[in-house]
């Protein structure tokens, strides 16, 4: 019944940050025509990194 | 722009998130305090992320962005000065008669310090407002991705409103709210990767100084006089009409914010919840101004790659910016997210927008002039059918704006009128315990008019000026700032002067609804070293951007 809210945030922006790694790594020469580095690979790392700290924090504060 | 497979399963997700929140939620809700208010148990953190949510709508991302393109850095004013100190007076010194009335909404309060007629003269006009604002963002949202993506108006905007009104039936306010959060980290990490690589293009901020012309870089060096920048605004319209008037009757009166606050499980998380919204206030002009900042730079430097497209009569098209820059910087994927923070930030600012309104009808208009005394069973249902109704309403309102801009223009130029005069009678109403409800209500009539009638003598940039021209302004900008200034001083002196000549009501009537007759609550949570916290961070920023 209770909701953490920070599960939810956490799943989401892992599940976000999962696939942009994926498809960074699947596509490494992918680029935006401004942008000269593999932006999915950088920007999925700190999402993932994100939703999983919430995850973790979440956990804890249920034990 | 054409999005990729990847990019529509991201938004996807994202649905399927906010949905399923919604989901989770709807077995909590059995009362009509629970679904407007979510039961007054919502933790600070989450009460104060929504609070900056609910006002970081679509219109702001894009609109922000074009400023910044238009007018430069001077921008972050909107949020530094026309924000941040409007937040920290409201925590501090405003909260306290907010929550401590247990009022349910801001019109309630005013029925509770002054009389019915004020009250209906502020639901009316908040519910007509936030009806038509939120079909405004409903209609930029059609056209931003009819435009970029090539996606149908009408698909648009119904997926859009449809999932909003699914998660708002399910889980009421609390659902609104627990999706702001969601929403707010959405939009901040999915768009701030935009500024950090658009602004290493551009060579930092030392490359975009050299780059741009100095009144572009700077915040207050060039606001002497009104014709140094761009914006046409001097020192003192920026302050008196941005900074206090305008600011503080938005961030300290509105209830779309201060339901937020309301929700909040104590009086000491009801003040911290605009304290805490302060931090990320300030962070957000970096992700949505900046990018401006730099389009403007590219297009200025020739063989960058990017340039602001221009609309048929040859000037820059501004509300262009956001989207054009997201597709020049973001590979697909990442185009994804940030496609997704652009839906969320609408839905954001939406929910808000309906959850108030619902609220408002429900409690200060059905329950006070329609049916008064019925059970809270009958108000709970009131409120999940004002629900589907208010958001049939701004479906209808954007359909209008596509055909009759203008009507859209002349609405919100009204509301303006309105919303103008609104501080002054609070501010009297919480601290000066001598102002009656008839000094209110004329003040307030009195506040619009003057505000229309500033309106009608003045001419900025072929605006206004019905009546007669007895002056002019540089800029439209800085005549919505005198306007304000003029309504927010002809409604304090009114209610003085119609207050003084009234009946004083008895103290005894207006115990925890005016300073003086409230007992201070208990600095619980320290509020005011955390304001000091926002304050020491407010000053550096704007040394640093001087």
């Amino acid at each position: 019944m209770k909701l953490d809210l920070r599960y939810p945030i956490g799943l989401m922006f892992a599940a976000f940050g999962a696939l942009l790694v994926g498809y960074g790594i699947t596509h490494p020469d992918l680029r935006a025509p401004l942008t000269p580095v593999n932006l999915n690979l950088y920007a999925g790392l700190c999402l993932l990194a994100f939703g999983v700290s919430m995850l973790l924090l979440a956990r804890r504060s249920r034990r | 722009m054409t999005l990729a497979p990847i990019d529509y399963l991201i938004l996807a997700i994202y649905f399927a998130f906010v949905l399923g929140i919604g989901w989770w939620l709807r077995r909590r809700v059995q009362s009509s305090e629970e679904f407007f208010l979510s039961g007054r148990s919502i933790p600070l953190w989450i009460a104060g992320l929504a609070f900056v949510a609910a006002n970081l709508g679509a219109q702001e991302v894009v609109g922000m962005a074009a400023s910044g393109a238009k007018y430069g850095i001077m921008t972050a004013h909107f949020y530094w000065v026309g924000a941040i100190p409007a937040m920290l007076f409201v925590g501090l010194f405003m909260m306290p008669f907010y929550y401590g009335s247990r009022a349910r909404s801001v019109p309630e309060y005013l029925k509770l310090r002054f009389d019915e007629k004020t009250r209906t003269f502020n639901a009316v006009s908040f519910a007509a407002m936030t009806v038509f604002s939120s079909g405004i963002s409903m209609y930029a949202l059609g056209r931003l991705f009819q435009l970029l993506l090539g996606w149908s108006f009408t698909a648009c905007v119904l997926l859009a409103a449809g999932i909003v009104l699914v998660y708002i039936l399910l889980g009421g306010l609390r659902a609104s709210i627990y999706n702001e959060v969601l929403q707010f980290f959405l939009i901040v990490l999915g768009l701030a990767p935009l500024a950090i690589v658009a602004v290493t293009r551009a060579g930092g901020w030392a490359g975009l100084k050299e780059r741009l012309a100095p009144e572009m870089t700077s915040m207050w060096q060039h606001m002497g006089s009104a014709a140094d920048n761009p914006m046409g605004v001097d020192a003192f319209a920026m302050v008196a009409g941005l900074g206090f008037v305008l600011s503080f009757g938005y961030w300290c009166t509105d209830f779309l914010l201060i339901q937020r606050a309301m929700a909040a499980e104590s009086m000491s998380a009801a003040r911290r919840t605009p304290l805490v919204a302060a931090f990320p206030k300030m962070i957000i002009p970096f992700i949505v101004i900046l990018p401006g900042l730099v389009a403007i730079a590219l297009t200025r430097a020739a063989g960058s790659g990017y340039a602001l497209p221009m609309k048929e009569s040859g000037v820059f098209d501004y509300d262009q910016t956001f989207p054009t820059m997201l597709a020049q910087f973001y590979p697909a994927g990442m185009l994804g997210v940030g496609i997704t923070a652009l839906m969320a930030s609408f839905m954001s600012g939406m929910a808000g927008n309906v959850t108030a309104f619902n609220t408002v009808w429900t409690y200060d208009i059905y329950e006070t002039h329609i049916r008064p005394g019925a059970g809270d069973a009958h108000y709970l249902r009131v409120g999940r059918v004002t629900t589907v109704i208010g958001i049939l309403v701004s479906l209808g309102a954007a359909y209008v704006a596509t055909i009759y801009n203008n009507i859209m223009d002349l609405l919100q130029l009204v509301f303006g009128f309105v919303n103008a005069p609104l501080f002054a009678t609070f501010l009297l109403g919480m601290f000066w315990k001598r102002a009656t409800g008839h000094g209110a209500f004329w003040g307030l009539a009195a506040g619009t008019a003057g505000a229309a009638l500033t309106h009608g003598l003045t001419l900025a940039e072929g605006k206004g000026a019905w009546a007669a021209e007895l002056y002019r302004f540089p800029s439209t900008m800085a005549q919505n700032f005198w306007i304000a200034i003029v309504a927010w001083t002809t409604c304090f002196l009114v209610t003085i002067v119609v207050s003084l000549a009234t009946r004083p009501r008895p103290d005894a009537e207006m115990q925890g609804l005016v300073y003086g007759l409230t007992e201070r609550p208990r600095d619980s949570g320290r509020p005011a070293l955390l304001a000091g916290v926002v304050a020491a961070i407010l000053l550096a920023l704007n040394w640093y951007f001087w």
